[in-house]
This record gives structure tokens, C-alpha cells and sequence, in this order.
């Protein structure tokens, strides 16, 4: 059957949803219903963190099912999964199947979320698996009548010196019903373990090996579905329509604008607007041209020229000083040199490759959405709670969407459809339009940074200050649990109520007068607004350590100490000076070495950066080109160093670390989200660009250090965090001018050496 | 005012009845169940819904199924077969690229174009070249060790 055929068959069957979301072959092994929920003949335990049955099972032919409650978007934690669950079963890696993100198969473990997908999530697969081993071990022994220790496991097969029983033949298609110890915590907190101890990783055969993502040959072949592929049976389709200026609230809507649209017509709900059509093509041209009366301009914004102004004059809604350390204001005083310098970062958007998309079906007995978004057990939450349905009946299922770096309009897009569908009474697929995406999207803050250093006369750093000021990183929650944090709510009756966080420098030097503290400002507009901010690829990383690392930078120069040098002389733990250190030789760093200074039509400068982030160390040489006459920095070469402890797999942790250097540098120095009093106007690539090939780096270098003694720390996020400030101090290096302030556009540099 | 297209998709017969200003994206997408052009911007800015006609690669989120009428559609799917991948698509396969993987009609279905009239490519050709389609996930450099590794199998 070739694609189109296979394709067209399952989707005649309606069997194209069934096929994503529940693998039949394994899931009928275990007799579950095509609703997910458990069977009562087959007599499943409730899925609780607390049974064993809801983290592996065995099949009959002794192959296991591994249900995480994570899930991957495209950096391959879900095959380090695979690895930890497969080498603590002793069986070959090919012989587990991980199952991702649905809620009637997965206990809640806090979805995609701050690289912890190793780091928590998988460290509950890993116990849960060797508890398994532990428990088939036991009944192997009971039944071939030989003591437990006197056994082996290989590849599933357990054996004495002359008997032989398989995992498929002890328990294959039946359930553990075994408990394990819960530390009743939910999302990235769950904690569960069983009696047995995890391997050594002297024992590692599958954990520390290369192994490829299966699912890049689907996706390369064209034969992965995403959420924009799923269909239902009897699916309409909807786009939202959000108002032209921020602000603004629906006065009237008229729709004979669109009835000469087939089946178009008009959803609303107080300020929530959607068209939908039986036919998607006509639910864009319906969201098109429908006609609405919005309420007058209320200027909710500043003018973005005067967005930083705006943050410095702004009042402050929490003040939090993180470190406090000697007393830095009684050095201040007796200081030989004092340097000081202010930073700022833009508003930005995740703009995901793809608009969000999530289907919807409220209405019958077991509603359901699929969603792309990183929290899909967060998100039955919110569909159940705008709709009213009970959460209990409710699944929400996860199916690999357009990119995902954080809370992106995704999150906004499933409670979207619910709304839509218990409206109209039909299953629902929304998609957002490209504006609905980059204008609409929580963005990532933008603050502004202070650095201050007092330096003896020795030229040792006396004393350190740095503050930041901004919008918390969170007017809306990390998850879509509470409809108050999605534009559906907060178009409808629910007020928004976001939390006061912002961040300071995650770094370990030992000045011994250090202060680092941050405040937060009000949001410019409370309710609806597209400029509200959420969490983005490692939350105030990029921006906070730009700032802190290119003051460090500053304050080095001031001392006349080589950056590398300056760094290692005020850090003592061992893995940081390790990091750095082994960013410098894969450089070939040398102390001393100059860039072109200010010198040249083409100049060029390398930067260095250290950041540490939950756990994992990571230290970046850049090497950029500074064209005088147009102001292009290319950041052509990069050298990393990450320790993010154990390395479960080292071939796409390369890849993991490539991707977030590039859309760092993209970040870096192009990203800025534009708008005016009233309205974002950064709504598609061409007004919101990133990198392209072209300004692709030259070449990554990357030294991983494995610690296989230590448990595994995060690596999805880590090395975004160290790049703007490699980036910034490279430029120094290259032109002698400090650029402190991102995006450092061709603009903004040719106008920077213009003055210099 | 629907009328009737007919054309051929991935080596297939099809026909679709549509108004003519519909872009192919919806027709592929909609009426013919083809999943692999994806929905990226609507206007032509980054490459996800890309697909060859008549071997050109061209943008079908802008691209009025009226113009298709009679040509010859290639999709991802139908760029390679799962026993006979092509080139560029083991290339993908090899370095392990994507990573979310919704551009990937952008790329393939371009690079695959480029490299049969530029089967000795540069560094600098493949870059410029390549230059306006988007990857948001940052796989820039495994898309270039992709696209290089393709052009030495092909020349092989």
C-alpha cells in the first residue's frame, strides 16, 4: 500500500486518530479499551504513580511498554527513556516502546518542562524498571525453585545454569499489581521508587550509547502525523479571531460579512470570537473577512523605542535579593575602580515553525483533546474546567506538534477548541493563522540588567551588584491547568492572576561582597494581552546571563585579566573550573590572544561565557566576524564544554546542544519582538526573523563531560543560556565596543561603530 | 464557484473540486488527505508547505490549485519509497536533523531540487540557496552536513 492509500484507508476507517494515539498492537496486547481507559476484565490497577503497571509492562512475547509522562519535542528524551528503561530490564533496546503524554496512559510528570525530562522524569522510569526486573527475578526464582541471586537476565530471558524462563512467560500481557513508594507529588516533583536499586553504571550495556530517534525516519519519510494530522469523525474547522488593538473588547459582529461562506458562521463568547466551517480552507476566509466592531484603541502599550524607559520609571510589584553575601555597599565605598554598565533584552516570541493546533470533541461521552502543547494533563485540566465537564471523564492526549520551547500559543489553542466544540456541539480542530502565533504567543520577557564591580587596587574584585528589572516571567502559568492563564479564559470571565518571578545569574563566584537581586514591573495591559509573557526556551536564561556574563567580561577587562584567567580565579567547584577549562583547550584559547580591536573592514573577536543551570555546567567560546559596512556579526565559530552529569545518550545531545546554540545566536541577534500603543506588529518571518542557513555558524565544537557517577542533569536548555554573552564578548573582542543591548542587528552595530 | 482540477500527486491521479483561488495546500491537505505540506505561514516566508511541481519547488500555501491543473505534484512522501529513500532523505536519516520536524518539506523538497541542477555544491551555494527557508529548532548545522553527505551520495 503506498502512503497515499495507507493514508486514505485509515482515514475512511477513522482509524488515523486510534493509530497516533494508542499503538494497537501493544495496546490491545494489554486489552485496553480504544478510549485508553482500562479494560476492568483485563483489571488494570487505577493509574496511580504508585503502581507499577502505570510505569512498564510486559507483553507477551516479553517485549516492554514504557509510559512516561513527559514527553519529547523532537531533542530525543523519549530514546534516553527507551535507553534507562531497556538497560535496567536487561532487554535490548529495540524491544521497549515508550508511550508519551497521553492522560489515560500516563500518570502526570509535569509534561515537558524545564529539561528535566531526565533529570525527574526519567529517574521514575529507571526506578520503576529495575523494580520490575526486581519483581520477574522473584517469580523467576519461585518458579524455577532457584534462589533469586543465583540468576541472570539477558535480553529478557532469565536463566540458572540450566533453566530458562522469559519475561513474556512470567507475566507477559498481565499486570505487576505491585506497589511502589509514591512521594505523592505530581508533575516534575513525582517520585516513586521500589525496593530494587538502579544499575551501577559500571553494569551499563544500552545507557551511554548513541542510539538514533526511530522517529526521524517517519518524519523524514513523510509518515510521522502531527497534530495539525489528526482528523475525527464528523470534524469541523475553526480560526480564531483576535482583536486588531490590544485591549479591545467586542462591541459587534457582523455576520452576514461571511455569509457567503458555505457552513461558515460565527462563534462568541463575551470577547472570545471564532468562525468555523466545514471545510478549513473556508474557515480562513471566514476569519478573513468577518467583520467586527471592536471598542476604541486604549494605547495600553508604551511606544517600543521607550520600552526599557518605560521599565526603569515603572513601579515595582516584588523585590527579591537571592544573594546577599559580606557587604557590598561598605566596599563600594573604599573601591580603587568601580565599573558599571546597564544591559537590555527585548520582548520575544517563540515562534514555533507552525501556528498551534488542537482538536477537540466535548460532546460525547468521553470528551477529548489533542494538543501539541508541552502539558497535556495540565491542559484536560483547563478544557474541563471551561467547559465544565468533569475532569474525570475528560482525556487529553499529546501528539507532536510544530516545535515547542516553552509556553507557547499551544497552550492557548486546546482550550480554544473546547470552548468552540461544546459551543457548537461538534468535534473541532482549530489552527491559528501565523499572527495568531508570533503576535499572539506569550512572549519572553524583556528587562533590563545593572551590573556594578568594585575592584581594589590590586584589581581584585572587591565587591559585585547586579539587579535586574522587568516583567515577570510568568503573567501567565508555565501550564494551561487554569483557564485564567489562556487567552479562551481571558477573553471569557475568568481575570488573569499571573506570579511575581524574575531570576538572577545561576553562576558560582566567590566574591566576597555579592549582592544579585531582581524586581518585577506591572504587565502593560492585564487582561488579554499579546504581549502578556510566559515561559520561553530556558526562562530569562538567554536574557539574564547576556547581561551577567558580558559584565563579568567588563569587569575582567577592567582588571586587566584574561576573561578565561579572571573566571577560573574566583571559581573553586570542580566541575565549573573542569567546564571552563575544556571549553578554553577546544578553543585553544590563549591568554592574551587579541581580536581585531576596532581594526579592519572585517574584524574579528572571540567571546567567552560560563553559566550553570539545575545541575548542568557549561562554558562556550565564540568566534564572530564584524563586517564594518554593514554591521553583520556573524558568529561563525562556536567551542563548547557541557557536563550535565550521567549522558544517557551522546549522539543527540550533539544535536540537542547544536540547536540551542544556533537559536540562541538567532535570539541574539535578530530576535525583537516589534509593536506600537496599540498592537504587535511582528506578525509573520518577515517582521519576526531568525537565523537563516546563511548566517548559520561555521562549526560547533562540543566537549562533553560525562559523569556517570552522578545522576543525569538537564541538557534540553542549559547551553541556550551561555551564547549571548559569548556572542556580546566576542564582539568586544572584534570592534572594542560593548553592544549591551539584543537583538545586535546590522543596524544596531553599524550604528554602534559609526559612533565608536 | 467550485470547479474541477485534476492533476497528479506523488505518481497518482487525483482530482479535486475547489474554487479556483484555493491554494494547493488545502487541496492536498483537505480534500486529498495528503498530510506531508504543512501550514507554516500562509505566505510564502518559511517552506513548510513546499512542494515540487514538475520538479521545481514551489510554495503551496500561495500557489492557486487552478495553476496545478495538469502538472505533476511531488510531495514529501513521494519524494523517496521506504525500501529506496532518496539521497537527501537517508542523508536526514544519517545525521539524525530534524528535530520537531514540521520544516521539513521546506527543506527536503528545495535541497532536493537544488542538488540535481547543483550536484557539486559549495558551502556558500547550499547557504545561499537554502536561504529562506526556516528551521526553528536551530538544526542549521545538521542540515548542512545533510545536504553536503547527499551530494557525495549522489555523486558517488
Amino acid at each position: 500500500m503506498n502512503a497515499i492509500n495507507r493514508r486514505e484507508f485509515l482515514k475512511t476507517t477513522g482509524a488515523l486518530v486510534i493509530s497516533i494515539a494508542l499503538p494497537s498492537s501493544i495496546e490491545s496486547a494489554l486489552s485496553q479499551t480504544a478510549t485508553g481507559k482500562p479494560s476492568v476484565a483485563a483489571g488494570k490497577p487505577p493509574l496511580l504513580p504508585d503502581e507499577l503497571d502505570s510505569w512498564i509492562a510486559i507483553l507477551p512475547n516479553g517485549n516492554a511498554t514504557a509510559y512516561f509522562g513527559k514527553m519529547d519535542m523532537g531533542q530525543g528524551v523519549d530514546v534516553a527513556v527507551q535507553q534507562i528503561v531497556a538497560e535496567e530490564l536487561d532487554l535490548a533496546f529495540e524491544r521497549v516502546n515508550v508511550i508519551m503524554g497521553d492522560t489515560a496512559l500516563t500518570c502526570n510528570q509535569g509534561g515537558a518542562s524545564g529539561s528535566t525530562g531526565l533529570q525527574m522524569g526519567g529517574m521514575a522510569l529507571r526506578n520503576a524498571a529495575a523494580e520490575a526486573r526486581r519483581v520477574l527475578v522473584e517469580r523467576a526464582s519461585q518458579q524455577l525453585g532457584v534462589a533469586a541471586d543465583q540468576l541472570r537476565v539477558d535480553n529478557g530471558v532469565v536463566m540458572s545454569a540450566s533453566q530458562r524462563v522469559t519475561y513474556g512467560d512470567l507475566i507477559g500481557g498481565q499486570y505487576f499489581h505491585h506497589k511502589l513508594e509514591w512521594n505523592k507529588q505530581y508533575g516534575n516533583p513525582l517520585k516513586v521508587q521500589g525496593k530494587a536499586t538502579p544499575k551501577k553504571p559500571s553494569e551499563y550495556k544500552v545507557v551511554g550509547k548513541p542510539f538514533p530517534q526511530a522517529i526521524i525516519t517517519e518524519k523524514v519519510m513523510g509518515r510521522q502525523n502531527f497534530i495539525t494530522d489528526i482528523t475525527v469523525p464528523g470534524m469541523v474547522h475553526a480560526r480564531v479571531v483576535r482583536p486588531l488593538n490590544a485591549g479591545c473588547s467586542v462591541v459587534s459582529v457582523d455576520e452576514s460579512s461571511i455569509k457567503h461562506i458555505a457552513t461558515a458562521r460565527v462563534v462568541r463568547e463575551q470577547n472570545f470570537l471564532a468562525v468555523v466551517a466545514d471545510k478549513e480552507w473556508d474557515a480562513v476566509r471566514a476569519a478573513e473577512a468577518l467583520k467586527v466592531e471592536w471598542s476604541p484603541q486604549c494605547d495600553p502599550f508604551p511606544t517600543m523605542a521607550t520600552l526599557h524607559d518605560h521599565i526603569r520609571k515603572s513601579s515595582i510589584t516584588k523585590k527579591e535579593t537571592a544573594v546577599n553575601r559580606g557587604n557590598v555597599d561598605e566596599a563600594f565605598k573604599t573601591a580603587a575602580k568601580m565599573i558599571e554598565a546597564e544591559y537590555e533584552w527585548p520582548l520575544q516570541s517563540h515562534a514555533s515553525m507552525g501556528p498551534a493546533c488542537a482538536i477537540a470533541d466535548m460532546n460525547s461521552d468521553n470528551p477529548r483533546v489533542w494538543t501539541g502543547s508541552q502539558k497535556p494533563h495540565y491542559g484536560r485540566s483547563g478544557c474541563a474546567r471551561i467547559t465544565g465537564i468533569p475532569l474525570e471523564k475528560m482525556r487529553s492526549t499529546w501528539v507532536p506538534g510544530p516545535g515547542s520551547y516553552g509556553r507557547n500559543e499551544a497552550g492557548d489553542c486546546a482550550t480554544d477548541a473546547a470552548l468552540i466544540s461544546k459551543a457548537i456541539g461538534k468535534p473541532v480542530r482549530v489552527q491559528y493563522m501565523r499572527h495568531d502565533a508570533t503576535a499572539w504567543d506569550p512572549k519572553g520577557p524583556a528587562g533590563v540588567f545593572r551590573g556594578r564591580a568594585a575592584l581594589d587596587a590590586a584589581g581584585n574584585v572587591a565587591a559585585y551588584d547586579f539587579f535586574a528589572k522587568g516583567f515577570t516571567r510568568q503573567d501567565v502559568a508555565t501550564t494551561e491547568a487554569d483557564p485564567k492563564d489562556t487567552l479562551a479564559g481571558q477573553f471569557t470571565k475568568y481575570a488573569p492572576k499571573g506570579t511575581l518571578i524574575f531570576q538572577t545569574p545561576a553562576e558560582a563566584y566567590t566574591f566576597e561582597n555579592k549582592r544579585c537581586g531582581w524586581e518585577t514591573i506591572p504587565a502593560m495591559l492585564e487582561r488579554g494581552s499579546p504581549l502578556r509573557t510566559g515561559h520561553f526556551r530556558d526562562p530569562l536564561g538567554p536574557e539574564t546571563h547576556f547581561a551577567s556574563e558580558s559584565f563579568i567580561d567588563e569587569v575582567a577587562a577592567a582588571a586587566n585579566a584574561d576573561p578565561v584567567a579572571f573566571r577560573l580565579k574566583y571559581l573553586t567547584r570542580e566541575r565549573d573550573v573542569a567546564v571552563i577549562k575544556a571549553a578554553a583547550e577546544k578553543a585553544r584559547w590563549k591568554a592574551g590572544e587579541r581580536g581585531s580591536r576596532g581594526k579592519g573592514a572585517l574584524m574579528r573577536g572571540r567571546g567567552f561565557a560560563y553559566t550553570e543551570r539545575n545541575g548542568t555546567v557549561v562554558a562556550l567560546v565564540a568566534e564572530v566576524e564584524v563586517e564594518r559596512k554593514t554591521g553583520r556579526v556573524w558568529a561563525k565559530k562556536f567551542w563548547c564544554a557541557h557536563d550535565c552529569g550521567q549522558i544517557i545518550n551522546p549522539g543527540t545531545i550533539l544535536t540537542v546542544i547544536e540547536g540551542n546554540i544556533v537559536q540562541a545566536t538567532s535570539r541574539t541577534l535578530l530576535e525583537e519582538v516589534k509593536f506600537d500603543k496599540n498592537q504587535v506588529l511582528s506578525v509573520d518571518w518577515a517582521t519576526y526573523p531568525i537565523l537563516e542557513l546563511s548566517d548559520a555558524p561555521e562549526s560547533i565544537e562540543i566537549a562533553l563531560i560525562n559523569r556517570p557517577e552522578m545522576a543525569p542533569q538537564g541538557a534540553g536548555e542549559p547551553s541556550h543560556r551561555t551564547v549571548p554573552a559569548a556572542i556580546a564578548n566576542a564582539i568586544f573582542d572584534a570592534t572594542g565596543i560593548r553592544m549591551r543591548k539584543v537583538p545586535i542587528t546590522p543596524q544596531r552595530m553599524r550604528e554602534a561603530l559609526l559612533r565608536a | 464557484m467550485a470547479e474541477k482540477f485534476s492533476f497528479v500527486v506523488d505518481g497518482k491521479s487525483v482530482a479535486v473540486e475547489a474554487d479556483s483561488a484555493m491554494p494547493l495546500l488545502y487541496a492536498l491537505r483537505s480534500e486529498l488527505g495528503l498530510n506531508n505540506p504543512k501550514f507554516g505561514c500562509g505566505k510564502a516566508q518559511c517552506g513548510a508547505c513546499t512542494v515540487q511541481v514538475a520538479g521545481v519547488p514551489m510554495r503551496s500555501c500561495v500557489t492557486p490549485v487552478s495553476l496545478i491543473q495538469g502538472k505533476r505534484v511531488t510531495t514529501l512522501a513521494g519524494l523517496g519509497t521506504a525500501d529506496k529513500p532518496h539521497p537527501l532523505q537517508q542523508a536526514y536519516i544519517d545525521e539524525g536533523v530534524p528535530q520537531c520536524g514540521y520544516c521539513l518539506s521546506g527543506w527536503l523538497m528545495t535541497a532536493s531540487a537544488f542538488l540535481k541542477n547543483n550536484p557539486k555544491p559549495s558551502d556558500a551555494q547550499i547557504r545561499q540557496a537554502m536561504t529562506g527557508v526556516k528551521c526553528r529548532c536551530g538544526t542549521h548545522m545538521a542540515i548542512m552536513r545533510a545536504i553536503k553527505r547527499a551530494a557525495q551520495t549522489m555523486n558517488a
